[in-house]
């Protein structure tokens, strides 16, 4: 639980893909499949596929009821887990840690709760041109619940956010800015502490959705100064269905409650309920208890791993990945950042982004291909399907190389 | 050619092609038989619900034939709007009712789509049934 990592191996590959039954054991799926779609969602290792299951089988009990030993065993799983989060983001307490479905419930909350008592009309909110559809629609609703409005940091043509732009954006009325630390299609990592800076100098709540960051950077809130931070296990080598919500205390301790139920309150009378205090307040109904504990084992598993060490191959190997799609006619890639992680989205003149998708799949080689849930972003570069190969800390140069193959010969069979 | 003929010629056609490749390359060779789609036609309204990439259908009855023009911007997608076209096209309504979705299966086509391929193909299918079903209830 404390902040000081054991010293890491040296980063070795080949260990790393064998802790991934999906990667090493391909029989299981009856072919081998490279898988480049970890931006969708991550593989997940045995070490956390193996702890659900023990949990499942030798613990399973309900959090924050009952004074029986399995029960109050899974209460501190649980709130272990809440720790493990806390050290690493790097918040304050452990307090600042809400759990939730994911990166999307984590956005939902704040627009209901926080904009729901801090937006108006007239007010305006600070999104970018590069969100994932779930930092833009639930502010969208909020902004018709309140006659407010949406502003938009724009995107350069070499992917990066416009920051020259942000000033003339910010207003007396922008309560919130709300960012990708991470685009999940340009794969571009934004400078959020210098917008998080900007927005504070002037009073504004921060919102940074972290969903394609965790697994790739260092994350510290605090060097950040983030007021809000978001993601998903799932991107995390950890089980779906969980995510996290990071709030300052303050902030968290100040907003109502999102949904009723049991767990969230103080005292329940039918004239009138107290609630609990943040973060419980905001975990009505039983958890995914067993998620959040997978999710804290993920972490572990993860921070097993010297993140400097992971990002340098994983640069490596992403310059292997956008030198095999710029060597191939007819190719573009979208964006250029200098900063980015493991992503590279593309359109190929004359080949339509879903049949290049298909035949890659006869391949054996899984993408993604449309719209990644960032439809204004495509619209601004003027595409509309696109094909999406993203990597993972497991991906190898042999298998950007079975891509590039594959791609190769799917362009040839589309000509 | 009635119908059923089509399907077991392309049943042949497809079964005798020894690997993935040369299948894919006989669908896509089919999006050739389309006739150029009539760009008037190329709007929202004629869209098909349910495929991933933009399928367009339009169909009139001409002396109680159900006569259709359709497009796709893919070209594996464009194959098998092709393969429909030889299926349904220029057909009676009582005739495209009668075929059933069996010969996806037949044709060996659900093994090579996937999952969301083969519903956006069901979608298109539907789409054509429904067709037929409205211009028999017009002529009833
Ligand atoms: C940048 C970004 N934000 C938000 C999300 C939504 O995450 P989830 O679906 O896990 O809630 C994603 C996942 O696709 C993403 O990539």
């Amino acid at each position: 639980m404390s902040d000081t990592q054991t010293i890491a191996p040296p980063f070795d590959i080949e260990v790393l893909r064998n802790e991934f039954p999906n990667i090493s054991d391909t029989a299981a799926s009856g072919r081998p499949i490279v898988y480049l779609d970890t931006a969708a969602t991550a593989h997940k290792p045995l070490q956390v596929i193996n702890r659900i299951s023990e949990f499942y089988s030798k613990q399973n009990s309900n959090v924050h009821r009952g004074v029986h030993t399995l029960s109050a065993q899974a209460t501190a799983y649980y709130e272990e887990s809440r720790k493990e989060v806390q050290s690493f983001l790097h918040a304050e307490s452990a307090d600042e840690i809400v759990f939730t479905k994911g990166t999307t419930e984590s956005v939902n909350l704040v627009a209901y709760t926080w904009g729901e008592r801090n937006v108006g009309a007239g007010d305006e909110i600070l999104l970018t041109e590069m969100e994932h559809h779930a930092n833009i629609v639930p502010w969208q609703m909020l902004c018709e619940r309140k006659s407010a409005t949406i502003k938009i940091i724009p995107v350069l043509d070499n992917g990066e956010l416009d920051m020259d732009a942000i000033d003339s954006l910010i207003s007396e009325k922008t309560k919130i800015v709300a960012v990708t630390h991470v685009s999940n299609t340009l794969g571009t990592i934004n400078d959020i502490a210098t917008i998080c800076d900007k927005a504070r100098r002037h009073g504004i709540v921060s919102f940074v959705d972290g969903a394609q960051a965790v697994m790739h950077l260092e994350v510290d809130v605090q060097k950040i100064g983030c007021d809000f931070y978001a993601f998903s296990a799932h991107k995390l080598y950890g089980p779906t269905g969980v995510g996290i919500l990071y709030g300052r205390k303050a902030l968290l301790e100040s907003m109502p409650p999102f949904m009723g139920g049991g767990a969230m309150i103080d005292t329940v009378t039918f004239q009138k309920t107290t609630y609990a205090n943040a973060p419980g307040r905001f975990e009505a109904g039983t958890p995914n208890i067993a998620g959040i504990i997978g999710m804290a084992e993920a972490i572990r598993w993860f921070r097993k791993i010297d993140v400097n060490q992971l990002a340098a191959y994983e640069a490596n190997c992403t310059s292997i990945l956008l030198d095999t799609l710029r060597s191939i006619d007819n190719i573009t890639v979208l964006g250029a950042a200098e900063h980015r992680i493991g992503i590279a989205t593309f359109v190929a003149d004359g080949a339509h982004a879903h049949d290049i998708g298909i035949l890659l799949d006869e391949q054996g080689i899984a993408v993604r291909t449309g719209h990644h849930c960032t439809m204004p972003l495509l619209q601004r570069f003027g595409v509309q399907q696109t094909v999406r190969a993203s990597l993972g800390a497991y991906s190898n140069q042999a298998d950007v190389e079975a891509f590039g193959n594959a791609l190769q010969k799917s362009l040839r069979m589309l000509q | 050619m009635s119908n059923q003929r089509v399907i077991d010629q392309l049943q042949l056609d497809l079964e005798s092609l020894p690997d993935w490749e040369d299948r894919y390359a006989y669908i896509i060779s089919l999006a050739d038989r389309l006739a150029p789609f009539p760009e008037k036609y190329r709007t929202d309204t004629f869209l098909v619900k349910g495929c991933q990439s933009r399928v367009w259908l339009h169909a009139e009855i001409n002396s109680g034939l159900v006569t259709m023009d359709a497009d796709s911007e893919a070209l594996i997608v464009k194959g098998l709007v092709g393969m429909l076209m030889m299926i349904f096209n220029n057909r009676t309504p009582e005739e495209i009712l009668q075929t059933t979705d069996g010969f996806i299966e037949v044709l060996g086509l659900s093994k090579h789509l996937s999952q969301n391929r083969s519903s956006g193909l069901a979608s298109m299918i539907k789409q054509i049934k429904l067709f037929a079903i409205a211009f028999m209830a017009q002529h009833a």
